[in-house]
Order: structure tokens, then C-alpha cells, then sequence
């Protein structure tokens, strides 16, 4: 099994490496699906299958769909893919890249030093997981499940294709600014008729 | 079951979380950034995962079920942002989103 | 003796109702609070003195032994506790303090009456009352108090209303630099006196005033360094407030404010607080003699240099503050000589005449649309006559018109005591004797100048009854106020210095030659009433007095005298440029830099941490990322 570990995380790891990498969001999305197949593998030979499975179904499956309809809906293509081009410099990435690097290498020399005993792997059923699940992180699934409605509304809402409105103050501005342009517009070209006379007077101030 | 070291575990987890980091700090597109803490918030998860491993408790993947119930309401809003932004801006270069710049 | 508290609480308390309510009531109502307040505590003062009599002080006078000195005492309250300091609100009225209170409260009240009319029509009718109760209460705190500390808040207070009332018109900044003046200069002296008090406190562990004169002979050595150091540092309190030598320059200053002002802080508040105090403490004086020389020398340079000065001025309130320098200085060499009595007596006649001149003087301006120049009046001998008697008998107890004057007896006794006391000698009586000469020269320059001769300037209006009373009552005061105390060879009548035997201790003297220096004394002043009658009255054609101005010689004396002996620009020369070119080095404030540092070092930071704040969300991610660096790297 450690080969099967070991062989997933290469994959893993390369798959990842070419998601951030990739200039075409779908090539990139197409890759991470790899990635997470690869981290399900994973979790398999960590003797974790129920979530390897959670992680094939919800990542793979219903996260990466979101991903690829919106990708779609905005119909990001070839240019977009030319514009990443364009963003990712080497005078870009390579700034980020050596710090984590040395991030990583800080994390390797802390993981050494600890010199953490062999993992004894054993499965955790999803027996044992739903117990746990159910008995004491009653109140953590209850807390999870208002996550997700709140993601559901916040979504809903987000994602309604208002006008153009960055603000409520900007938009009682521009209205406000429409308003007045409309009333202007008929003094000049009206006779005054429905306009009271104190109004029209403002107006004409 | 074979044996694995869990330091080994780890550090996987850890490359793919710092790849995922270097994914945050080095694309503009605000949907490769996404995409990245996607990756980053996976990566927290095998470590949560491989702990529960070690210690032969199920708490590990309870873990990762909650990580993966905020994942899955992060992107749906953080999508639904970016539908937003690329309505209103046409664009999706996130250092044009700075409107909370000091003036 | 409970309504012994009333005395300086009533005028505290018209103080109090004029501050706080002053704006809202009626001239008439401020008036009667402020006048009232006054003369209540004045009819008070003289049931305490009937009291005081009837109580067995006179015992004394009439010869009889009285160890015991009559006193009354009345605790009124802890004022402050620290360690082995207690400080009380403490009176204590003993018959010292009963003369200082009965001129405070009968003049000051003659003094309010006065001026209800005098200052009618000004616009802060109440601010005026207001400060004149509180510097009444404070004086009378001063002289009432039974420890040391609280007779330091009357002083203060006194200091504080001086200031408030010669900057009284404050819209004008002369005034305002007058004000200053006064207050810095007899600051001095007020921060002399402290560390003085604190010296006392450091030797003897108490400043009740009782307790020092009766333990400091037993605890210093006669003429210690310590005693005589306290002793002079006491004295320079006194040089302060009472304008003697180094510190006289701001009295003549101090005629910015109102005239009822310069009455009451000449004849009855503030001036007298230095003689007080030095009465007061005579004990600690006596076992210094060095300190004892200092004053007496002091107070006769004083009376010599004020005088020559009041010669030569033109106005006629600054002629009057001379002569209140003066005479104080008078009073000051008879404390030198241990003549404590006579001073104290001096001060009693000093204060009526004084104060009669001063309103006086202030109903004559006040005719003469603010007129202060007196040669350019004149002539008002018969316009105004109530004032023009009234000056003149002022201005004969002034110059100590032999027999029938107030200020004959009292000088009198000081020029005696200057002579033949054995602290004295023939320099300090000489000295007094020539400044009688002049005192009885000015004071007849100014009658003359004043009210004889021809009128320049046309009286405008006649000054009412409130404000004659006052000065027929203070005139005929002027005149009596000497027959309590006779020159024994004359009449055997002591009333006064009995009165204050328990207090203050007679001098030793030499006997001998008390006629010659009576006739002595009698002809310094007739001679100096003569010389003004012949230079000012009798040939004012021939005009000496104009050809002496011709002279440059004489010119630049009578202006070295007119400009007070130089002492303002010799203080200008010495402390004030100085302190001005101090500061001026200083504008642009060395210790300031450290602050505007502090400032710019916030600014700078406040410039980057803002800079860092540019709206770049990668950019705040790298921020997290170097933070995780730095905590991981300090955990490796």
C-alpha cells in the first residue's frame, strides 16, 4: 500500500503543479479533477475510504462542475488563455515561489526533527466515522449545514445579474443624477405644463 | 496495512498546500485563485485526514467532511462573485479589484 | 467667640454672591452686598474690640500686670494632614491682629462706601466688588490666621486680588503690564517667604505661630545662621508685598487700577501685609540682629529714595505711592530698631490719612474728566471745597503737622525710637529725619499745585455725599487718631502701645534728648512745609523751579528721580532682557524637537503601514506568507 501512497502523491503533486501552471482555466480544472482523484487514492491507502470517496463525488464531481459552468457561462477561452500568458511572468511567480520554497523546506526541516513514528495504518470505517459524526459533532454538522444554506442564500444573491451598481450610495447618485437630467430635459423642451410654479422655478434657479 | 511514515504524509499534504499558496500569490485571474485555495483547503484536509489516520480515530475525517462542507460554500459565493465582477468589471485581473486602496 | 469666623466669612461670602451672581443683579443690589458685606464685618470687628476691651487688655494700659496675653482663638476645621504636619483652618485674634482688622474692615468699609459711588456706571459694577470682598477676606485671613500656611493663603490671595483689581480696565494693556508687574515682582518675595516658611518648618516641626515664638528662643541660638537666614527670607516676603527697596518698583505702577484700589491696597490691604508679618514674628527678628540691621537699613533707604521720588512726580496718584513707600519704609526701620509698637501705630495713622488722600484724590480726577497731571490743576481750593479740607488734612498728617496731625505722633515715635532705641543710631534717625523734610515738602507741593493757584482744567462734576463721608470721616480720624498715644515727656497717655504691650515688647532705650529731637523733628517738618510754600506758592513768577529745569544738571537729577532712581530700566537691563533674549534663543524650542520627532516618526510610519494598504489582494497574501516565515523560522 505505501507504493500506492507514494505513486498517488507523485501524481498528486504533478497534477497540481500543472494546475497552477496551465494558462486555459479548463486545462487547469481538468487537471485539479486529476489532482483530487489523486489525493482520493490517497486517502485510500490511508485507510480512509469514505472520505476518498466524499472527495471523488463533492471535489471531483459537484465542485469542479460549479468550476466548469461558470468557466463556461463567462465563456472564457482563447483570449483569456493569452491574457494569463501575458500575467504569468517569471518576473511574477518567481518572487512567491522561492518563499514558499523556503516555506516548504522549514516545514521538511520541522517534519524531520519531530521524527514521527511510523503511521500504523488501520481503516476507519464510515461506521466509525458516522458515529462520530452524529454522537459528538452533532452541533459541528448542525453548524455546517447553516454553512451551507448561508453559501446557498449568499449565492442566490450574489449571483443575481443586477444593473450596474457597485453601491447603494452610487446608485441613488447616478439615479439621482438621471432624475434630475430627466426633469431638466422637460423644462427645456415642455412648456412648464404639470410642473407646479414654485418647482419650475427651482428648476430655472 | 503497510506501513507509511507520517511525516511523509505530511509533507505531501504540505507541497500541495504551499503549490496551492504559490497558486494564490502568482495568478492574477481571479479564478485561477480560486481554484488554488481549492487546492489549498484539499491540502489541509489530507493533513487532518492523515492525523486521524495515525491516531485510528475518526475524528481526522470528520475534519475533513466540515473542510469540505465550507469548501463547497466558499466556491459557490466565491463563484458567484466572480460571475458579479466579470459583470460589472470585464475583467478578472484582481489587481483591478482595489477599491479598499488607502487613497 | 464664634462670630470671630464671621469677620472674613462675610466679605467671602459678597464675594461669593457677586462672582457667581453678580451679572444678573441691579447695581443697587450689588452695591448693598458689596458695601454691606464689608461694613457688617467692620461692626463686627468693633463688638470683637468692645469685647477685647472689656475683657481686661486694658488692664494693661492702665499699668496694671497682665502675663497673660489676651487672646481669642477659634478652630474652625482640619485643612490638610500629612505626616506630622496638620494644618487647621485656625484664628487667632490677639490684640495685634485686632488693629490690623479693625483698619482692614472700618477702612476697607469707608473704602466700599466710597466707591459704590465712584465706580456708578462702570461696567462691571460686580467683578469690582466682587474682588474688593475677596481681598478684604484675604487680608483679614492673613492677619487672623494661627499658623503660618493659612496666613501664606491670605498672602497669596492678596497677591491674587491686587493683580485682579490694578488690572481691573484690563482692555488696556498698560494696565494689564502693571498687573503683571505687580504680581511677578511681589512674587518674589511671596517664593522668599515660602522657602522661609519651609526653613521654619525644617528647624521647629510646626508652623503654628504660637508654638514658633514660643519655642524658637529655646531652639536657635542668638544670631545663628539658620534664624537669621529665616529671618531674612521672611523679610524679603515683607520687601514684596510692602514695596520696600529692591522690590518697590511695581507700587507706582500699581496706580492703573481705580482709585478705591490704590486705597485699599495702600492704606488698609496688601502693602501693610510685610509689616504685619515682621510684627507678627518679631521673636525670630530679635534673636537675629543681623536680620534687625537689614530692615531698619532697608526701611530708611526705602523712605529716603521713595521719597526724593515723590518729589519730582506729576501725577498725582504716583506722588501718593511714593509717599505710601515711604512711609511704609518708615514703618519698616521702626520694626528694624524693635520699635514694633511704633510701627504698628504708624500703620494706624498711616492707614487713615493715606486712604483720605487716595479717594481724595480719586474725587479730584474724577472732576477733572481723569486728570492726573496735578499741574494741570489747580485753583480747586473753592470749587471743591469738602475735598480741598479733607486733602489738607490728609496732606498735614502726611507731612506730620506737629500736635494737631495723626501722622505727627506716629512718626514722631519712629523718629525717636530711630535715634535713641538700641538698635538705632543717629544714621537711620537722620536719614528719617531728612525724609520728614521731604515728606513735609511734597506733601505741601502737592496741596498747593493741587488746589491753590489758578484752575486749568474746569471741574465737571461735584463728588456726592457718599463719597464726602467717607472722607470727612477719615479727615477727622486723620487729624485725632494720634491722641491714643502721646510722647511721654508731653502727656502721659500710652493707650495704644498698652494696648499691644502683651504682644509686642517695648524697646530697650537710651533717655536723653527726647525735646531736642522733638523740636528737632517738629522743625524738619516745618522746614520742608516752608521751602514748598515759598517754591510753589510764594514765587511761582520767579519761577526757581523753571530756571532749576533749565539746568541740565538739574534736569537729569529731577529725571533720575522722576524715573524712581532708575530702578525700572537698571531690572530691565539686568533680568528682563535677559530672560527675553533667553527666550528668544529658545523660539525655536530645542526640547520641542523631541516631540515634533515623535510626530514625524508617527507620520512616517503612518506613511509606510498606509502605503502597505494598497488594495492588492496578493499582495496581503504575501504579507500572511511572511508572517507563517517568521513564526515558523522563530520555531525552528
Amino acid at each position: 500500500m505505501s507504493t500506492l501512497f507514494y505513486l498517488s502523491s507523485l501524481v498528486a503533486i504533478v497534477a497540481t503543479l500543472m494546475v497552477i501552471t496551465r494558462y486555459h482555466p479548463i486545462h487547469a480544472l481538468l487537471y485539479l479533477v486529476v489532482s483530487f482523484l489523486a489525493v482520493a487514492m490517497i486517502f485510500l491507502s490511508l485507510g480512509a475510504p469514505f472520505v476518498a470517496v466524499l472527495e471523488v463525488i463533492i471535489y471531483a464531481g459537484a465542485i469542479m462542475v460549479l468550476f466548469i459552468f461558470v468557466v463556461m457561462m463567462l465563456n472564457l477561452d482563447k483570449d483569456t488563455a493569452l491574457q494569463e500568458k501575458q500575467w504569468l511572468r517569471p518576473r511574477v511567480w518567481v518572487g512567491p515561489a522561492l518563499l514558499t520554497l523556503v516555506l516548504l523546506l522549514e516545514i521538511g526541516v520541522l517534519l524531520v526533527r519531530g521524527d514521527l513514528p511510523a503511521l500504523q495504518l488501520a481503516v476507519v470505517t464510515p461506521r466509525q466515522v458516522a458515529l462520530s459524526l452524529y454522537g459528538e459533532y452533532l452541533i459541528a454538522v448542525e453548524l455546517a449545514g447553516f454553512l451551507l444554506m448561508a453559501g446557498i442564500v449568499g449565492a442566490a444573491h450574489i449571483g443575481k445579474h443586477k444593473k450596474e451598481s457597485l453601491h447603494r450610495f452610487l446608485r441613488e447618485e447616478t439615479d439621482a443624477h438621471e432624475a434630475s437630467a430627466g426633469d431638466a430635459r422637460e423644462v427645456h423642451t415642455g412648456d412648464g405644463e404639470g410642473i407646479p410654479e414654485k418647482e419650475r422655478k427651482t428648476w430655472q434657479l | 496495512m503497510a506501513v507509511v511514515n507520517i511525516d511523509r504524509v505530511l509533507f505531501v499534504a504540505a507541497v500541495l498546500f504551499l503549490l496551492g499558496l504559490t497558486g494564490v500569490l502568482t495568478r492574477k485571474n481571479i479564478l485561477f485563485m480560486l481554484i488554488s485555495i481549492e487546492i489549498m483547503l484539499n491540502a489541509a484536509g489530507l493533513a487532518f485526514v492523515a492525523a486521524g489516520s495515525k491516531w485510528h480515530q475518526p475524528d481526522g475525517q470528520a475534519m475533513f467532511l466540515f473542510i469540505l462542507a465550507m469548501a463547497a460554500a466558499e466556491v459557490s459565493v466565491g463563484l458567484a462573485l466572480v460571475m458579479q465582477i466579470w459583470h460589472q468589471h470585464k475583467t478578472m485581473d484582481v489587481e483591478d479589484l482595489n477599491k479598499l486602496k488607502d487613497e | 467667640m464664634n462670630e470671630l469666623a464671621y469677620i472674613p466669612a462675610l466679605p467671602l461670602l459678597g464675594f461669593l454672591v457677586l462672582a457667581l451672581g453678580g451679572r444678573r443683579m441691579s447695581q443697587k443690589a450689588v452695591a448693598i452686598t458689596g458695601a454691606g458685606s464689608v461694613c457688617a464685618a467692620a461692626l463686627l470687628t468693633m463688638v470683637l474690640c468692645g469685647q477685647f476691651f472689656g475683657s481686661g487688655a486694658v488692664g494693661a494700659a492702665a499699668g496694671h500686670a497682665s502675663p497673660a496675653s489676651v487672646h481669642y482663638d477659634l478652630q474652625l476645621g482640619q485643612w490638610f494632614h500629612a505626616g506630622a504636619l496638620s494644618i487647621s483652618f485656625g484664628l487667632r485674634v490677639d490684640s495685634l491682629s485686632l488693629v490690623f482688622m479693625f483698619i482692614i474692615t472700618f477702612v476697607g468699609a469707608l473704602i466700599h462706601l466710597y466707591s459704590t459711588a465712584f465706580m456708578r456706571g462702570d461696567r462691571d459694577y460686580a467683578r469690582f466688588f466682587a474682588c474688593m470682598n475677596l481681598f478684604v477676606c484675604a487680608m483679614l485671613i492673613l492677619v487672623m490666621a494661627d499658623n503660618l500656611v493659612l496666613l501664606y493663603l491670605g498672602w497669596e490671595g492678596v497677591g491674587l486680588c491686587s493683580y485682579l483689581l490694578i488690572g481691573f480696565w484690563y482692555d488696556s494693556p498698560a494696565n494689564c503690564l502693571a498687573a503683571n508687574k505687580a504680581f511677578i515682582i511681589t512674587r518674589i518675595g511671596d517664593t522668599a517667604l515660602l522657602i522661609g516658611l519651609f526653613l521654619l518648618f525644617k528647624e521647629l516641626a510646626t508652623l503654628d505661630i504660637a508654638a514658633i515664638l514660643r519655642q524658637s528662643p529655646g531652639h536657635f541660638r542668638l544670631g545663628s545662621p539658620v534664624i537669621t537666614l529665616i529671618a531674612l527670607l521672611f523679610l524679603a516676603g515683607g520687601m514684596g508685598k510692602s514695596a520696600q527697596l529692591p522690590l518697590q518698583t511695581w507700587l507706582p505702577d500699581a496706580m492703573a487700577g481705580p482709585s478705591p484700589v490704590s486705597a485699599l491696597i495702600h492704606a488698609a490691604t496688601m502693602v501693610t501685609a510685610g509689616v504685619y508679618l515682621i510684627a507678627r514674628m518679631h521673636v525670630l527678628f530679635q534673636l537675629s540682629p543681623l536680620a534687625m540691621t537689614v530692615t531698619a537699613i532697608t526701611g530708611a533707604l526705602t523712605l529716603l529714595v521713595a521719597a526724593c521720588s515723590a518729589m519730582v512726580q506729576t501725577d498725582i496718584k504716583r506722588i501718593l505711592a511714593y509717599s505710601t513707600i515711604s512711609q511704609i519704609g518708615y514703618m519698616f526701620l521702626a520694626l528694624g530698631v524693635g520699635a514694633y509698637g511704633a510701627a504698628i501705630f504708624h500703620f494706624f495713622t498711616h492707614a487713615f490719612f493715606k486712604a483720605l488722600l487716595f479717594l481724595a484724590a480719586g474725587a479730584v480726577i474724577e472732576s477733572l474728566h481723569h486728570e492726573h497731571n496735578i499741574f494741570r490743576m489747580g485753583g480747586l481750593k473753592d470749587k471743591l471745597p469738602v475735598v480741598y479740607w479733607t486733602f489738607l488734612a490728609g496732606a498735614a498728617s502726611l507731612a506730620a503737622l506737629p500736635l494737631v496731625s495723626a501722622g505727627f505722633y506716629s512718626k514722631e515715635q519712629i523718629l525717636w525710637y530711630a535715634w535713641r532705641a538700641a538698635n538705632g543710631g543717629t544714621a537711620l534717625w537722620l536719614a528719617a529725619l531728612a525724609g520728614a523734610v521731604i515728606t513735609a515738602f511734597y506733601s505741601t507741593r502737592l496741596l498747593l499745585v493741587v488746589f491753590w493757584g489758578e484752575a486749568k482744567t474746569s471741574v465737571s462734576s461735584r463728588p456726592g455725599r457718599l463719597i464726602t463721608i467717607p472722607l470727612i470721616i477719615l479727615a477727622f480720624l486723620s487729624l485725632t487718631a494720634g491722641f491714643v498715644e502721646w510722647p511721654h515727656n508731653l502727656l502721659p497717655v500710652h493707650l495704644f502701645s498698652g494696648f499691644l504691650q502683651s504682644v509686642l515688647p517695648a524697646p530697650a532705650t537710651r533717655s536723653g534728648g527726647e525735646t531736642i529731637g522733638q523740636l528737632l523733628a517738629v522743625m524738619a517738618t516745618l522746614a520742608g512745609i516752608g521751602v514748598g510754600y515759598q517754591l510753589y506758592h510764594r514765587q511761582p513768577e520767579i519761577g526757581i523751579i523753571t530756571r532749576w529745569q533749565q539746568r541740565p544738571l538739574a534736569a537729569a537729577i529731577r529725571n533720575f528721580l522722576f524715573g524712581g532712581w532708575g530702578f525700572d530700566r537698571l531690572y530691565d537691563t539686568l533680568f528682563v532682557r535677559p530672560l527675553v533674549s533667553i527666550t528668544r534663543l529658545n523660539r525655536a524650542d530645542i526640547f520641542d524637537q523631541l516631540y515634533v520627532a515623535v510626530v514625524r516618526a508617527a507620520r512616517t510610519g503612518h506613511r509606510l503601514l498606509s502605503a502597505s494598504q494598497n488594495g492588492s489582494l496578493r499582495w496581503y497574501a504575501v504579507g500572511v506568507l511572511m508572517g507563517i516565515l517568521f513564526i515558523l523560522t522563530l520555531l525552528l
